[in-house]
């Protein structure tokens, strides 16, 4: 399957930080005693705008906030949470650790996988979904668990599932 | 029988406690208004003389820890608070927050007068954003009340608290690898010393303690530190949130005194192991902890009991295990876990982990050799104690316990 970025981020031109962007990490950044606490808080912003942190905004946001690039990439290759390359519009990660796979994920991975008709890391395409796995989502008690974007799903079944990604459509 | 005890838990059962109103009616704020009256020092005190050890997994005395912070003050102080929530088979900290917000702010509060702090943080894992959200709004709802803010209920006290998101990375929860993730830098762990208390958050002096530790400190400023100890058991004081998952009936959080048997707690609060199957293993303490087979879970879940059997009470995430599981795919999680989240840092963790992973995965795909169990005790010895922080070992020690405890499970993998 291949992996085709979803249709709104064409080429780097696209990715310019809006000025009401701009504004947002400026205020906050003066709100923290250092002002490169902001680093972290405004990759987040960034990935709320793009679905993933592009290189390209990542220079423009060095740039405001007077660091070297260099030192943003380093950060954000650290955590995880941060997509390196463009993810589905619906970015499905599923818990893999001890709780959920006792709980039957792995059956539900394979479930989610075959339905969307994409292995993990690839996004489907229409750029709708992509699927990866993730380490415990601190939901262990209503295991197995998924993320679908910023939203929770708990207590899940391959009916639960179906009609999430139905409702998704 | 045992039975709930509820300190921290206590307005669970009313709804809307994220409303400040419903908050103060059902007897919030009265531990910060009592506290105020005081001086920092007494109620350093007071939280020495109630036993209070830290709930993020180490058990470190709270009130011992705080008066490590210089007694001359030339910098800011910071008080940070452990959100990161991220030891698999934990999800208390999150109980604490959607539930009773202003618990943990209150808690807070009452500990930057304490330490002397000019500014809190909490520091929440980045996939919690509705929490984050949430408590932002209480923050909100308590500086419009004077709780927080300038010259807090008319004192001299100033103190306000930010929310601060991770991006999924579990070496965050070590304390000073967040403090580097909140100056917005990778977050690789500190060596220590000097610890946060003399060099912490942007090089000043600062104290870190976990959701459920801070959630502690509004009850025991409301009543004593005396009433307080009096809610654990015999050996340990105060209660304990619990998070109990895997193959049992109930999963869930529950809140007991310290120092409840494990055993009661799997058949009692849990309600016992799912599908009437029989038990056959258990994880006390979140997966850093030595796991336990089910002959071995007559223990006492507090700090000392648990180490007392060679395992610990951690975060206190129970997880429970069935006769149908195997242990070799427990392994394989644990392992895979561990080494997808070392930092890197340090070599005995970041090629042991990643070597222990190889070996298990040839075991399990029917690849394994004779001496595969051996080469993985050796390299669990190698990694325990020559590690920066103590991540490597947790994971080398966690899957070394499971080969050691359920070995012809794994002596069966090899042909
Ligand atoms: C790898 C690692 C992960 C940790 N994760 C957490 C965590 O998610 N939450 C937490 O409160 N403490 C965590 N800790 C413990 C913290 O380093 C620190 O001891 C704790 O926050 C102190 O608070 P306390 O004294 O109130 O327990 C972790 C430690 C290590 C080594
Ligand atoms: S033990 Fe592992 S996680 Fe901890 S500092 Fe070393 S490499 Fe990083
Ligand atoms: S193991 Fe899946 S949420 Fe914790």
């Amino acid at each position: 399957m291949s992996t085709t970025p979803s249709p709104h981020v064409v080429g780097d031109k696209e990715y310019k930080l809006s000025q009401q962007l701009k504004d947002k990490i400026t205020d906050l950044s003066a709100q923290y005693p250092e002002k490169n606490s902001v680093i972290i808080p405004a990759l987040h912003l960034i990935q709320d705008e793009f679905g993933w942190v592009p290189p390209a905004a990542m220079r423009q946001m060095a740039q405001l906030l007077n660091i070297a690039s260099n030192t943003v990439f380093g950060v954000a290759s650290f955590y995880t949470m941060f997509n390196n390359k463009p993810v589905g519009r619906y970015h499905i990660q599923i818990c893999r650790n001890i709780a959920c796979s006792l709980n039957g994920s792995k059956e539900l991975l394979e479930h989610i996988m075959k339905k969307l008709g994409i292995q993990i890391g690839e996004v489907s395409n229409d750029g709708k979904f992509s699927v990866s796995t993730v380490e415990c989502l601190g939901a262990c008690g209503s295991a197995p668990v998924m993320m679908v974007n910023d939203v929770y799903y708990e207590n899940l079944t391959e009916k639960k599932v179906d009609q999430i990604i139905k409702s998704l459509e | 029988m045992i039975s709930e005890k509820k300190a921290l838990t206590r307005h669970a059962d009313v709804p809307g406690m994220d409303v400040i109103d419903h908050y103060i009616k059902d007897g919030g704020y009265q531990g910060l208004e009592k506290a105020l009256k005081r001086v920092p020092q007494d109620i350093v005190e007071e939280v020495k003389k109630s036993f209070l050890r830290g709930r993020g997994g180490a058990g470190f005395p709270t009130g011992l820890k705080w008066s490590f912070l210089p007694k001359e003050k030339t910098k800011p102080f910071y008080l940070v608070c452990n959100a990161d929530e991220g030891e698999p088979g934990t999800f208390k900290d999150r109980i604490i927050m959607e539930n009773d917000p202003f618990l943990l702010i209150e808690g807070m509060t009452i500990t930057g007068y304490a330490i002397r702090a000019d500014l809190g943080f909490i520091y929440i894992r980045g996939e919690f954003k509705w929490i984050a959200e949430k408590l932002e709004k209480a923050i909100e709802q308590a500086k419009k009340k004077n709780l927080l803010g300038k010259n807090i209920l008319n004192s001299n006290y100033c103190f306000d608290i930010k929310v601060m998101r991770g991006a999924g990375a579990y070496i965050c929860g070590e304390e000073t690898a967040l403090l580097e993730s909140i100056e917005g830098k990778r977050g690789e762990p500190r060596t220590k010393p000097p610890f946060p208390a003399n060099v912490g958050l942007y090089g000043c002096p600062t104290i870190v303690n976990n959701v459920e530790t801070l959630a502690c400190i509004p009850f025991i400023l409301q009543h004593d530190a005396e009433t307080f100890k009096l809610m654990g058991s015999f050996q340990a004081a105060g209660t304990k949130l619990y998070g109990i998952s895997g193959h049992v009936n109930k999963p869930g959080v529950y809140e007991y005194p310290m120092g409840t048997n494990l055993k009661d707690l799997i058949q009692y609060a849990a309600g016992g192991v799912k599908n009437s199957k029989k038990l056959k293993a258990v994880i006390p303490g979140g997966l850093s902890a030595t796991i336990l087979k089910a002959d071995e879970i007559d223990v006492n879940m507090d700090f000392d009991s648990c180490l007392k059997k060679d395992t610990m009470l951690g975060s206190g995430g129970i997880i429970v295990m069935d006769e149908d599981t195997s242990i070799p795919e427990v392994a394989m999680t644990t392992i895979n876990f561990f080494t997808h989240e070392s930092c890197g840092q340090c070599a005995p963790c970041r090629e042991g982990l990643a070597k222990i992973q190889q070996i298990l995965k040839n075991l399990l795909a029917g690849n394994g050799t004779a001496n595969d169990l051996k080469t993985i005790d050796e390299l669990a010895n190698i990694i325990n104690g020559s590690t920066l922080c103590p991540l490597g070992e947790a994971g080398a020690l966690a899957v070394n316990a499971m080969i050691q405890k359920f070995r012809p499970e794994f002596e069966s993998l090899v042909n």
